[in-house]
């Protein structure tokens, strides 16, 4: 068992989950929003890509990736101002910065969904 | 080929040095000769002061590693020309304390390394009557890699972060767990949980890679690392959600 309780291994759990979906996933929505449509490769019309949103499970998944994308830029950032910048005496507002961050988004990313 | 080559060597003699300084040293530049021999033609011709630890002069013992020209290599397998014309500076591996001109103190690993009980640990010994324990060429393959360790300490030299954290359990005692958690034949893998899963065990690799870059043997330390994040992780959701199971 491992008697030391820290919350450093689901954090890492949320950081790895969240680079993995955010390189499978932000390629493919860049390459449909920044580049295919802009230049008319397909032109979706605006009440097919409004249904595509407002069913619930592209909005389970745009949540997920959305929350997921901000802990791992939270982890990664915190590490950058521990490591990088040697910050990590203040560890702590640090941590609750990044992290406090990432909630914030995610409830944000979740108001957006819900009330498009 | 110019016929010399200068080797600047970091000197530190702790009864008059109050801290290292450079000194240079002429020596034969010779196709086969590798920075140790360098090293060795000085203590042999011009300086017998010089300090410096080898054994082996063949990639195996791990015993020479050292800092040339900023990176941590091994000094027998560190040929000059590939430096010519020179100069090549020699310095003791970083991030280890100095106790004489090239020579480091390597206590910090000889006390991390047995935390993590780097052999095969077993619940029950068969008696040796019954044979060996066998393996399979797949289950070989597992933990082959990680089992190329030679402890030369390139990668606690290269990593950035047991430089700033010298509690840091360190690469290669990670890959050396791994190497034994990976093993068919082994059951230790929960013992070396808790040191491995601990603040100072994996968790405080932030996978810069630069343990993997250096390693003179093809190991990945960062690579086991990463692995091993997982599994702990994996471990700890399995607590989190069972907590009365025995693993």
């Amino acid at each position: 068992m491992n008697h030391r309780r820290s919350p450093e291994p689901l954090l890492w759990l949320l950081f790895s989950s969240g680079g993995m979906a955010a390189a499978l996933m932000v390629p493919i929505l860049l390459f449909l929003f920044g580049i295919a449509i802009p230049l008319d490769w397909f032109d979706p019309s605006y009440d097919h890509l409004s249904a595509v949103l407002h069913n619930w499970i592209t909005r389970l998944i745009l949540f997920g990736l959305s929350a997921l994308a901000l802990f791992h830029w939270a982890h990664r950032f915190r590490y950058t101002l521990y490591d990088g910048l040697q910050l990590k005496r203040y560890g702590t507002p640090i941590a609750a910065l990044c992290y406090g961050g990432a909630v914030a988004g995610s409830v944000i990313a979740a108001a957006l969904l819900l009330t498009i | 080929m110019a016929d010399e080559i200068t080797l600047e060597v970091a000197r530190y003699r702790p009864e008059v040095d109050s801290s290292p300084v450079m000194q240079s040293y002429q020596v034969p530049l010779r196709e086969h000769w590798a920075v140790l021999d360098g090293l060795t033609y000085i203590k042999d011709q011009l300086d017998g002061t010089l300090s410096f630890r080898w054994s082996c002069r063949m990639g195996i013992c791990g015993s020479c590693g050292m800092t040339v020209n900023g990176e941590p290599v091994l000094s027998c397998a560190t040929f000059l020309t590939d430096y010519a014309p020179g100069p090549v500076r020699v310095e003791p591996l970083h991030n280890f304390p100095v106790i004489r001109d090239l020579v480091i103190d390597i206590e910090d690993f000889m006390a991390k390394l047995p935390t993590v009980k780097p052999w095969i640990v077993r619940d029950v010994q068969s008696p040796v009557e019954q044979g060996e324990y066998l393996q399979t060429p797949e289950e070989l393959e597992e933990y082959q890699q990680y089992s190329m360790c030679i402890n030369c300490m390139l990668c606690y030299s290269a990593c950035p972060v047991y430089a700033l954290e010298p509690e840091f359990i360190g690469p290669a005692a990670i890959a050396l767990a791994q190497r034994y958690n990976l093993d068919s034949r082994d059951e230790g893998a929960a013992e070396r949980l808790e040191v491995l899963s601990s603040p100072e065990g994996i968790w405080a690799c932030t996978f810069v890679g630069e343990c993997s870059a250096a390693c003179p043997k093809g190991v990945d330390p960062a690579g086991a690392i990463q692995r091993y994040k997982l599994t702990a992780a994996t471990q700890t959701v399995k607590n989190l959600l069972m907590p009365r199971s025995k693993r």
